[in-house]
């Protein structure tokens, strides 16, 4: 990724953020303006951040994924599930039942990747096929759950929806979050931490081990790779499986992070958009987290802009409507691929199914 | 297996049936793991079944009812087919229906108003249909054109103008174009005039003429991708690109006109609806008809016949669910999973293939490509 493709990102942040300084700099300080965008975008970003490193390490072994979008809606349905069980059932303390939840969703995430794995690697299905019934599958069985479970005859719950545990708390990282104002960009639930800490050490991983090389190989040119003794099968299959937990993980975000409740089809497209941002990102970690922050800016803009709806003249008030301000990720993620900033390559091998 | 010496109509019989074979099978067992599932959460499998046969074919009105289902599955599923045959992966038809239903709402309810008299129906409605189809058209021929000069794929741009047009007509329906009467409280488009209404075939039946059109669309997509120079081209530039630019066809043009028509097919499904059952367009029909229509597509081969009887299927799926909720409280939504199941099994037909040792090799089609292609 070169800083080129960062420069636009920062650009394109930086004129979001300067929209609402303009905007709101006689009713708040500039600097709490930005420290709480900048709080949002982060936090926002995570699932598309977690979507895209699935998406990388898939892509990168060459196996490509769109099923992203259903392993993160599987994934944020079976962790909240599983933390109300243990919450509810097994009267569990609450900060135990999250935690379980979050492993639920991220081996949730896994199960769905081993059958992408099987279908595009072991089957040799048509992957963009095999990522579609993966989604269609999870909305199926995540709708057929929800129903079933909570208001179904024998729903466990007895016809209602029980308390959940709530969501995961702030954590206070020392030093930093002490910093006067701009601490509070610091403060940050566990899983948007732990996003950011998998971006470091996807790069460490892709870039620096000899099984990130292998990696490369596979998804270069896998005949090469098994010409030297890489196990092509079984590079993709681990490959996968992990990006099904990380996709895991960004599905936990939704339901035991963002908000404690699950909603059917609540991941409303996020899967795809990581991957737009996977493929912004030059199928690379950092390049993808950089454009997954543009998504989270465009969110922290939209959120913002309505604290400041008395500033906007009558005659532009339509842009307050959340349906209208809902377009921009949608739009940015066309513009984006449209490659008008710039045009970037993925893996060699990407999508096609390996025969000996 | 195959012998030389076998006659003549038996042959023929074995190429017609032969086909049906793996989607047959996939079909069971996904009823069969279907049927387990319901087992696993406390219900009567054959209950529901004969509660789901029953509210499908039991009755005149069921088979009008499904009849009904099936149409804009017909439409929306030869969408997802024709742009499979041009090598592209609509996911859009959710959208592209969407925008094709608003369109002939608008004509339907406002036209008679802008003009100030009515409008005979043969006029009115071919042009709300119209209209509706060219909206869908239009919609679908931007990511058309996105894929055929960028190179920007078409999967997600698809996905993503579904958003758009979830967006854009959450906002028509709730503001400009929402239906004025005091009573109403949910985001629907004011009824369409008489003179823009499609009739049913039989009097207290619902099933309408709009079901014998999708039926003859699908003859139509057939005969055009296999009967003219159209079809030849969009055919080719969806097996093999390079071959159709060094052939002479203008392949970036054959592209946007493949997802045009595709396009047009997810409109009519919604400008049919609109004109011939519901009479107005309401916020969350479109929902889901876009991966349906993917798994329809995918379930009928992406041949137009085959497409047909995969959306009746669909279609008799959907309507007996209710009666099955109804008699059994199995949640509907078990046939998402089933349908799931169904689409599982016919795009990896291998594990089928394996679990019923059949040899019969099948040429595989290619439906779509990596990032690149």
């Amino acid at each position: 990724m070169d800083w080129r493709r960062f420069a636009v990102i920062a650009l394109i942040i930086a004129i979001m953020f300067g929209t609402v300084v303009l905007v709101g700099f006689s009713q708040s300080s500039p600097l709490l303006i930005v420290t709480s965008m900048l709080a949002t975008t982060i936090a926002v970003a995570t699932p598309l951040t977690l979507g895209a490193l699935s998406g990388i390490y898939c892509e990168r072994s060459g196996v490509v994924n769109i099923g992203i979008e259903g392993m993160m809606l599987g994934a944020a349905f079976f962790g909240w599930l599983a933390s109300i069980y243990m919450n509810t059932v097994f009267h569990m303390p609450g900060m135990l039942s999250l935690f379980i939840g979050v492993l639920a969703a991220i081996l949730t995430g896994g199960l769905f990747a081993l059958l992408h794995a099987m279908l595009s690697i072991t089957f040799k299905v048509d992957q963009i096929i095999g990522g579609t019934v993966i989604n269609i599958l999870a909305v199926g069985i995540t709708g057929f759950l929800n129903r079933q479970m909570f208001f179904g005859k024998g729903s466990v719950f007895g016809g209602q929806v029980p308390h959940s545990p709530g969501i995961l708390p702030r954590i206070h990282i020392p030093f930093l979050a002490d910093i006067p104002t701009f601490g509070r960009i610091f403060e940050q639930q566990p899983i948007t931490i732990a996003a950011l800490i998998l971006v470091i050490v996807t790069h460490y991983v892709l870039f620096n081990t000899r099984w990130g090389l292998r990696t490369r190989a596979v998804g270069e040119h896998p005949r090469a790779a098994d010409t030297v003794g890489i196990n092509v099968i079984r590079m993709r299959y681990i490959n996968v499986i992990i990006g099904g937990f990380l996709a895991g993980l960004g599905g936990a975000y939704f339901t035991l992070e963002s908000i404690s409740s699950f909603e059917p089809l609540m991941t409303n497209g996020r899967g795809f958009i990581a991957l737009a941002a996977m493929i912004f990102g030059n199928w690379t970690p950092f390049g993808a987290w950089a454009a997954a922050l543009v998504f989270g800016a465009a969110q922290a803009l939209q959120i913002n802009l309505q604290f400041f709806r008395t500033l906007i003249p009558p005659q532009w008030s339509f842009l307050q409507n959340s349906y209208v301000v809902g377009l921009a990720p949608y739009i940015l993620t066309m513009l984006i691929l449209t490659g008008l900033i710039g045009k970037t390559i993925p893996p060699a091998a990407d999508g096609k199914p390996y025969e000996k | 297996m195959q012998s030389s010496n076998e006659p003549g109509f038996i042959k023929n019989l074995r190429q017609w049936l032969e086909p049906l074979i793996v989607p047959l099978l996939a079909i069971i067992t996904a009823v069969i793991l279907g049927g387990l599932i319901i087992k696993s959460v406390g219900g009567d499998p054959f209950a529901a079944y004969r509660g789901l046969v029953q509210g499908a074919f039991g009755s005149k009105k069921a088979l009008s009812e499904t009849a009904v289902w099936a149409t804009p599955y017909i439409f929306a599923g030869l969408a997802v087919a024709f742009a499979f045959k041009g090598g592209l992966f609509n996911i859009g038809a959710e959208g592209q229906l969407a925008f094709g239903a608003v369109a002939a709402a608008l004509i339907g309810y406002a036209l008679p108003k802008w003009l100030g008299h009515d409008i005979p129906a043969f006029i009115h409605i071919p042009l709300a249909v119209g209209l509706g189809m060219l909206a869908g058209g239009l919609w679908a021929a931007i990511p058309g054109a996105l894929k055929a000069y960028t190179g920007g794929h078409e999967v997600i741009n698809t996905i993503m103008m579904n958003y758009i047009a979830l967006n854009i007509t959450s906002f028509l329906l709730n503001g400009p174009m929402k239906d004025p009467n005091p009573l109403n409280v949910v985001a629907r488009t004011p009824a369409i005039a008489k003179s823009a209404r499609i009739a049913p075939i039989f009097d207290g039946l619902r099933v309408h003429w709009g079901f014998v059109l999708a039926l003859l669309v699908a003859l139509l997509i057939w005969w055009i991708l296999q009967k003219t120079t159209l079809g030849f081209e969009i055919r080719t530039v969806g097996s093999n690109p390079d071959a159709a630019k060094y052939a002479g066809i203008n392949v970036q043009r054959t592209i946007i006109i493949s997802m045009a028509i595709s396009g047009m097919l997810a409109g009519l499904a919604g400008a049919i609806e609109v004109t011939a059952l519901n009479y107005r367009h309401e916020l969350g029909f479109a929902v889901g008809y876009g991966f349906d229509a993917i798994a329809i597509a995918l379930l009928g081969k992406t041949n137009p016949f085959g497409v047909v009887l995969a959306a009746i299927l669909f279609g008799a799926m959907r309507n007996g669910g209710t009666r099955m909720q109804f008699l059994t409280q199995i949640p509907v939504d078990i046939i998402s999973v089933i349908q799931a199941l169904i689409l599982l099994f016919v795009a990896a037909d291998a594990i089928i293939r394996f679990i019923y040792r059949i040899r019969v090799r099948e040429e595989r089609v290619v439906l779509t490509r990596g990032w690149g292609g």
